[in-house]
């Protein structure tokens, strides 16, 4: 459904993406991995169309993002940033509203069909409770999980007969993606955050491309794994194919040791290689 | 801490609109009547009396009333777009005259008054258009720093640029002023302290188109300006053309500011101070904010404008030497209070 083919992006003159190319399909959970600087979040912002390929072509269901509107595809995919500082006080419920930007004209205010589907998203990722909060008091886990609800809130269509749906059934076909979602938080946010991505696509059907490092944590989410080193992709397919030993080495130079955990319920990574030896 | 809003947006644009267009309103109406002299209204628009032998006319027409107008033009758009840098910058403490504005604009009112150039267009003497013009000039140099080796606009460029010409304009204003005889050094730092002693509509007149321009965007600016507070990135995948926007914002600020300066000069802390009490009054939506602090803006510096004209009667301060020192300990507190 949205597909990367031989991408290749820099700044200035050095190359970032190098001819990578990446097929997410439809309601697949996939995780971008790579150590850092090579090329993840690059990768990410021509998924989101906010930056464009110097070569090849990123495209939504066969049409070139460059083609879509800002707006429209704003309306269907999503972009959750590794964390959001932001600059005046704003409520939680307000930044949940940014996410209706789409769907209203220039001078247009939000309606209370939009507040519904705003309230109905912060719901979802269990943070209606915070709706009058300042989003500048809040936790990390708490913060990132607002932000998820404000893209959630870009989705929700309210032209069939004005009723707010939620789209609690899940519409296939909305994108969500998340940048390093669970690199500023501590181990409990961590584990809360997994959680929520898991259920939507699980329970909602969002297609979702995660980037990260922490291996781990790709491992406990991810159905399909990119495998991205210097710009390249180096690998890809199911995770319990991709997250190999040999791989764990070529992308990050460390030995380690990858098996089934039975009570976590999915592969770990375990660095064996002593610092020094 | 505002809790349990649940009124719509709509609802309450309209309370702060009114509520503060309210104290606009009451400013710019009072603001005449009061001063050093006790004028009569009844006097004023008394038509039996011939206007050259009717004094109270000449005080409320001639002195007060341009005075008045030219607060509520200058404070309005100088708080409109100190709201509007704030959000492109994304820094609360960011003022309109942080961009070199008002750095090029005293630049060009300096030398127009060194030069004593004779030249008025349609009424309105050389200062204020030297000055507009510095303005627009300092605008075009920070603009093009900023987008010359950039894709859109880099705002970290832009502040830096900003803060460094307006120390290298000062520089040259300093080094001017000089050469200058004492009276033309006086009639600079006059100038330069913020003044709306202007005793004629021309220059109003003359700014509002500028003006009128800018608000017209202003208008359109707020919601984008809202998700911009989340970051470039997040408002371009929410669907706004960030470069637009940042350049809509950076243009129509640094006009209304130019214009704004041609009339009163760079009267400070105005940009500051007036968004912060909005904020803490109505929050950080700038659909509320930016009207909020247009609308409190022209009645605050309205009303310290007649302190400005009152307290030391018949000394007549300039207005920027009261704004400073409400402003001043204002923006302390606010350092101090933002941990």
């Amino acid at each position: 459904m949205l597909e990367a083919a031989d991408v290749s992006f820099g700044y200035g003159d050095t190359l970032v993406l190098r001819g990578a190319s990446v097929h997410v399909a439809r309601g697949s959970l996939v995780g971008v991995l790579g150590p850092n600087g090579s090329g993840k979040t690059t990768l990410l912002r021509l998924l989101a169309g906010t930056e464009r390929p110097l070569a090849g072509r990123v495209t939504l269901d066969g049409a070139d993002l460059r083609t879509i509107p800002r707006r429209a595809l704003a309306r269907r995919l999503a972009v959750v940033p590794q964390e959001t500082h932001l600059a005046f006080d704003y409520t939680v419920l307000d930044i949940a509203l940014m996410g209706r930007y789409p769907h209203l004209g220039p001078f247009e205010l939000e309606g209370p069909d939009d507040v519904t589907v705003a309230r109905k998203a912060l719901e979802a990722t269990g943070t209606l409770p915070l709706e009058h909060r300042l989003f500048t008091t809040l936790s990390g886990g708490e913060k990132q999980r607002a932000i998820i609800a404000s893209a959630l809130a870009q989705f929700a269509r309210l032209d069939d007969g004005g009723d707010a749906r939620g789209q609690d059934g899940g519409t296939p076909g909305e994108i969500l993606l998340l940048d390093e979602p669970t690199a500023a938080l501590d181990l409990h946010y961590q584990i809360e955050v997994a959680t929520l991505v898991r259920q939507l696509n699980a329970r909602r059907g969002l297609t979702i491309v995660v980037c990260t490092h922490d291996l781990n944590f790709a491992a406990s989410i991810c159905r399909e794994l990119v495998l991205l080193k210097d710009g390249r992709v180096i690998a890809t397919g199911p995770t319990a194919d991709t997250l190999t030993p040999a791989h764990v080495r070529a992308l990050y130079g460390v030995a380690a040791d990858v098996r089934y955990h039975e009570a976590a319920g999915h592969l770990t990574v375990v660095p064996t290689a002593r610092a020094g030896a | 801490m505002r809790t349990g809003t649940t009124r719509s947006v709509r609802q309450r644009l309209l309370s702060t609109v009114a509520g503060f267009g309210a104290l606009a309103l009451a400013a710019c109406l009072l603001a005449p009547v009061v001063g050093s002299t006790r004028i009569s209204l009844a006097r004023v628009f008394d038509r039996s009396v011939p206007f050259a032998e009717n004094v109270d006319a000449q005080i409320f027409f001639v002195a007060r009333l341009p005075r008045t107008l030219a607060g509520a033009v200058v404070g309005a758009s100088l708080a409109a777009s100190g709201v509007v840098l704030q959000a492109l910058l994304r820094n609360p403490l960011a003022s309109p005259f942080t961009l070199g504005v008002s750095a090029g604009a005293a630049l060009g009112a300096m030398l127009a008054l060194t030069l004593a150039v004779p030249v008025a267009i349609g009424g309105v003497t050389a200062v204020p258009i030297a000055s507009f013009a510095g303005a627009l000039g300092a605008v075009v140099i920070v603009y093009l720093l900023a987008t010359v080796r950039h894709r859109g606009l880099s705002t970290e460029v832009l502040l830096l640029a900003g803060v460094t010409l307006n120390a290298f304009f000062s520089a040259l204003i300093l080094f001017v002023q000089y050469f200058a005889d004492p009276a033309e050094t006086f009639r600079t730092v006059r100038w330069l302290m913020g003044d709306l002693d202007v005793s004629s509509y021309e220059p109003i007149v003359a700014s509002l188109p500028f003006l009128a321009t800018a608000f017209a965007v202003f208008a359109w600016l707020p919601r984008p300006l809202n998700l911009l507070a989340l970051g470039p990135e997040s408002a371009a995948s929410r669907g706004v053309n960030v470069h637009a926007a940042q350049r809509a914002a950076f243009f129509s600020a640094s006009v209304a500011t130019g214009a704004a300066v041609s009339v009163g000069g760079p009267v400070g802390f105005m940009g500051i101070v007036v968004p912060h009490l909005v904020r803490l009054l109505v929050g950080a939506d700038h659909r509320l904010v930016l009207p909020a602090s247009a609308l409190f803006g022209a009645a605050f510096l309205v009303a310290c404008d007649v302190v400005a004209r009152t307290a030391l009667a018949p000394l007549e301060l300039p207005v920027g030497v009261i704004t400073a020192l409400i402003g001043g300990p204002f923006f302390l507190w606010l350092l101090v209070r933002r941990r």
